[in-house]
């Protein structure tokens, strides 16, 4: 079974969008997906203390994440523009994986951000970022529903 | 051709003044023949946001290492690369970008390894060419292909590598990470993709001098009195030392290396890009925790 089997639909699409590209146009995808990232909701906006840092992002990012009562994950994310990769990084896993079940976020591989065809555009070192993003929300999934 | 040097005031007073333009100096010789401008960041992304008009991109992680072998690309690769970017061995290559400069410098660095001839920073880089509302463009120059030269690396004089490092304990080093990667204390999480070392430290008797303490509030150089204060002054280095600076893959350090080689005109420093990746997950070398040399 590869990878691709278990990423959700939404997911398997970006990575098709961004594989079906040649080289240099997913940058602009990339870039797309940097430009077209939420801005915070005002409950968040201003309040860094209720969001969580990922420093093994290269540009500060802050990420937040909530378990609704019908178990839908909704994701939230802060950073600068100055910062367009990961927040290009942040649109992909908006995009993917805001309003699906806990247990779908919760299946979702963390080597799909090696499948996305940037390794070599992007840099390996760079992507680790995006799979630490992931790994945040999931272990934020998995708290708050110990608590 | 080199195009003439930036003869702004400021630049009079450090020891190599020709290795640094003023944003005043590259919008006056933007459309000059002869002349490159790469932008060089930590974001890949950046260049496409928008870029100094006429400026190619320049990524130290895709386009300066080898992808195989953790090194620098060799001869052919840096000749390919510059002939594709449209820079020529005669080309006044003007470098910039993010964060301080800090990539723009490793690029600077790299390039110095190739001898290029006259490769210059651009002061304040890329967030002072912004804050001044100098023009910027999406798009994306069409240089025609040059015929560089092959010219092998030369890692003898300002790189250094791990075994030169060991011989080198006890002379003066420069360990340029914030004071918590320096001490030891940043702590690792588990679970947790790091890039870093399976140990926290630094080098015994480097002292700690973070690289952007070198730069002012807007991005440019330190005065040479403000950086003598701290290299002289504070971490102790005299001019006829023999230097070694570091980081964690090279990359700050060089920015420092740039200070100290051309500004200071220190010159014997050299760089060491294994770094802490390499010196912190080395088999018996020596760590020091803790906030001393």
């Amino acid at each position: 079974m590869t990878t691709a089997d278990t990423l959700n639909p939404r997911l398997a699409e970006i990575v098709e969008d961004f594989n079906a590209m040649p080289g240099k146009e997913r940058l602009q995808l990339l870039l797309e997906f940097s430009d077209d990232l939420p801005a915070l909701p005002e409950r968040y906006a201003g309040h860094r203390d209720l969001l969580e840092q990922v420093p093994e992002c290269q540009s500060p990012l802050f990420l937040a994440v909530e378990v609704a009562p019908d178990d839908t994950v909704h994701l939230f994310f802060d950073a600068p523009p100055e910062a367009p990769t990961t927040r290009g990084f942040a649109g992909i896993l908006q995009t993917g994986l805001d309003g699906l079940p806990a247990d779908e976020v919760l299946a979702t591989p963390g080597e799909f951000t090696s499948q996305l065809g940037l390794n070599d555009l992007v840099s390996p070192l760079r992507l680790r970022g995006m799979a630490a993003m992931l790994a945040r929300i999931k272990r934020q999934i998995r708290e708050r529903r110990a608590a | 051709m080199a195009l003439p040097n930036d003869d702004a005031a400021k630049f009079g007073e450090y020891a190599h003044p020709e290795k640094l333009v003023s944003t005043d100096w590259l919008a006056a010789h933007l459309d000059d023949p002869g002349l490159v401008v790469a932008e060089s960041d930590e974001d890949v992304l950046l260049y496409e946001t928008g870029h100094i008009p006429g400026a190619v991109k320049l990524d130290w992680h895709t386009e300066l290492n080898d992808p195989d072998t953790r090194d620098y690309v060799d001869g052919q690769g840096f000749a390919r690369l510059m002939a594709d970017k449209g820079i020529s061995r005669d080309t006044t290559l003007v470098l910039y970008g993010d964060r301080n400069n800090w990539w723009a410098a490793y690029a600077l660095w790299v390039a110095t390894l190739f001898g290029h001839p006259d490769v210059r920073l651009l002061d304040g880089g890329r967030a002072k060419w912004i804050a001044e509302d100098r023009p910027l463009t999406k798009d994306v120059p069409d240089r025609p292909r040059t015929d560089y030269p092959v010219v092998e690396r030369d890692d003898s004089r300002i790189r250094a590598f791990r075994e030169q490092v060991v011989a080198h304990l006890s002379k003066p080093m420069i360990d340029v990470r914030s004071p918590g990667e320096y001490s030891g204390e940043l702590l690792h999480m588990p679970d947790y993709p790091q890039e870093g070392a399976v140990r926290g430290g630094h080098i015994p008797f480097a002292h700690n001098v973070p690289w952007a303490r070198a730069a002012a509030e807007d991005g440019t150089f330190r005065s040479r009195k403000e950086l003598q204060d701290i290299y002289e002054g504070e971490a102790g280095l005299r001019e006829a030392d023999d230097v070694i600076v570091y980081c964690r893959i090279g990359e700050r350090s060089s920015h420092t290396w740039f200070v100290l080689t051309y500004l200071l005109g220190f010159p014997d420093v050299r760089n060491y890009d294994g770094s802490w990746t390499e010196w912190g997950n080395s088999v018996r070398v020596p760590i020091k925790r803790g906030d001393q040399p």
